[in-house]
């Protein structure tokens, strides 16, 4: 009985550590894409995190298609918008192919990976050398996932909403 | 605290407190008379040297809270605020940031003497164990205090430090967002961490005073490594001791100024003079200096999970020093096996300290630094679990000297003392 008194009093000063009422209100986020060209990646931020929106190229995407994914460190999707179980093919990384959005954020220690860099022409993480391929997916270094896909949707076109 | 007091109170005043509250019978026990081995060498000057460290941190930290804020949009710039505006802010702040690599140093200098001479042996096992307790406590404080400015690396060392928690399997994320109160690090983060580092040095000094009670029971191992045999071994600790820590802490602080005066950003990453950013991480994320070897550790390890077991483990395997050496010797001095070892001991940990500091793709003359910081973390973990064990067994010490007289004063000196 004293335990779970004890236990009872503790919580409160255990809980009011996590996130805050203000923290946990669900944030989300509106980007136009027509101003980015194929090529390019801007970054934007949400929740607190950056989150890389690629307009890849038909070479990047084929790149990214080819790779066999028996062969990849990590076999699942990581998509917020498919089930927990889809395989990490590049079909099941993407809403439309061309679109690619991450949440940025290295899975190894959480810094954000720079672009266009590394071996897999995806993004290098300087901090400790992972490196992602041009689906975002970990091919080499410390990293244990694939970067995260947040969940979001397309309104138009050129106009996508994350969160 | 250890043997019979030998305080006898002179006035009436000292007798009506004796009786009442004896702490002016402890002060003289354990500052004034406490026997202390006549042949302690400079090594053995740090634990004072780190007493005053502890001070200085507390003293200068708590002005330097009257100033700062604890605020994401506003700590950077109150720091700034007490660099440019506060009256004598600059030096205020400059001995706290440089007072914190001057502990470090004083500290590892104190641990390696340790080692050496076998202070973490019995009947010592718990001071050892109560000193690398505050080792760790100082490492947490020391985190903390360095988020507080607000930097990019203080924002980005947060951030890998505090994802370390992330590689525990089912239940690591959601450690990770305890830590840090959102989903990122953040102001929840930065408030939460300047009470902690307020908080963690008092803590440090009541452990500090368990170690020190610790020490006063069996009293001082010496470079000898042989017990106290009789009272020709030993001096009062005042005025012989006392002196000689004086002295040595007036050369320390020499070193100390040197810095905050002359060099005030030696040990400092410019990259914290810029506001932290959340969207851009620096390209070398590097911990402060006397991290390095652990991170290096870290590094080296190509998985995540194991990355953080082994440098955890680093620290933990200390816990387990006194039993890992199975020497009846204590002092290197009479271990010619062992010497050897542990200044490789100490080689391999400058050299994780070097590649910590390098970016991870590094290589010096053709060598790629992740295998040299392979090897040095192999050595590390071997030094302490094989060949510890190993060679306390196999090695024949040297003769050891009858006492600690004789081999200070010779042997006719020593029987004239008798």
């Amino acid at each position: 009985m004293a335990a779970v008194g004890a236990a009872a009093a503790a919580w409160p000063f255990i809980d009011q550590m996590n996130p805050s009422a203000a923290a946990l209100a669900l944030s989300t986020v509106e980007v136009d894409l027509s101003p980015v060209a194929a090529g390019q990646q801007i970054v934007v931020k949400w929740r607190g995190h950056p989150l890389f929106i690629r307009h890849r190229t038909p070479a990047e995407i084929d790149s990214a298609k080819k790779v066999d994914v028996a062969t990849l460190p990590d076999p699942l999707a990581r998509n917020a918008n498919k089930p927990d179980s889809a395989p990490a093919a590049d079909e099941d990384r993407v809403i439309k192919p061309e679109w690619l959005v991450l949440i940025g954020v290295c899975t190894h220690l959480g810094c954000t990976p720079t672009g266009f860099e590394g071996d897999y022409g995806g993004w290098l993480c300087h901090c400790h050398g992972s490196q992602y391929d041009t689906s975002g997916r970990i091919r080499k270094g410390p990293a244990p996932e694939n970067l995260a896909v947040p969940p979001y949707a397309f309104l138009t076109d050129t106009r996508v909403k994350v969160g | 605290m250890s043997g019979p007091s030998t305080y006898t109170p002179k006035s009436g005043f000292e007798k009506w407190i004796d009786q009442r509250l004896p702490l002016p019978r402890l002060m003289h026990d354990t500052m004034q008379t406490f026997p202390t081995p006549r042949n302690l060498n400079i090594w053995y000057t740090f634990g004072g040297i780190l007493t005053f460290c502890l001070g200085v941190q507390i003293l200068t930290g708590i002005v330097l809270a009257m100033h700062y804020v604890a605020n994401a949009g506003l700590a950077f710039d109150s720091v700034e605020a007490i660099m440019r505006d506060v009256n004598y802010g600059w030096l205020i702040r400059y001995i706290h940031s440089n007072g914190a690599s001057m502990f470090f140093l004083a500290v590892y200098i104190h641990m390696f003497r340790g080692l050496y001479y076998g202070s973490y042996k019995a009947p010592r096992e718990l001071i050892w164990i109560i000193g690398v307790l505050i080792y760790l406590l100082m490492m947490a404080t020391a985190f903390f205090g360095y988020v507080l400015p607000w930097g990019q690396m203080s924002f980005w060392g947060a951030t890998v430090i505090t994802n370390l928690f992330s590689a525990i399997p089912v239940i690591g994320s959601h450690i990770a967002t305890w830590l840090w109160g959102d989903f990122a690090v953040g102001d929840a983060t930065l408030n939460r961490f300047f009470s902690l580092h307020y908080l963690l040095p008092f803590i440090i000094a009541g452990v500090v005073g368990l170690h020190i009670w610790a020490l006063h029971v069996p009293g001082n191992n010496n470079p000898l490594g042989i017990d106290v045999k009789s009272p020709q071994d030993t001096v009062p600790f005042h005025p012989y001791y006392t002196v000689k820590d004086a002295f040595y802490l007036c050369l320390f602080v020499v070193v100390f100024a040197a810095f905050v005066f002359y060099a005030p950003n030696f040990f400092g990453n410019p990259d914290n003079y810029q506001q932290a950013n959340p969207l851009v991480t620096p390209p070398d994320i590097v911990p402060e200096w006397y991290l390095l070897p652990f991170y290096a550790m870290l590094r080296s390890i190509p998985n995540k999970l194991m990355g953080v077991i082994v440098m955890g483990g680093a620290i933990v395997t200390l816990f387990f020093l006194p039993w890992l050496d199975t020497s009846r010797v204590r002092s290197c001095r009479f271990r010619p096996l062992m010497k050897q070892f542990f200044w490789a001991f100490a080689v391999a940990c400058v050299i994780l300290g070097y590649c910590g500091a390098q970016s991870v793709d590094a290589s010096v003359a053709g060598v790629p630094l992740l295998w040299v910081a392979r090897l040095a973390t192999l050595y590390y973990f071997l030094f302490f679990w094989i060949l510890m064990p190993i060679i306390g067994l196999i090695e024949t010490p040297k003769k050891l000297p009858a006492s600690i007289a004789q081999s200070v004063l010779g042997d006719t000196a020593a029987a004239a003392a008798e």
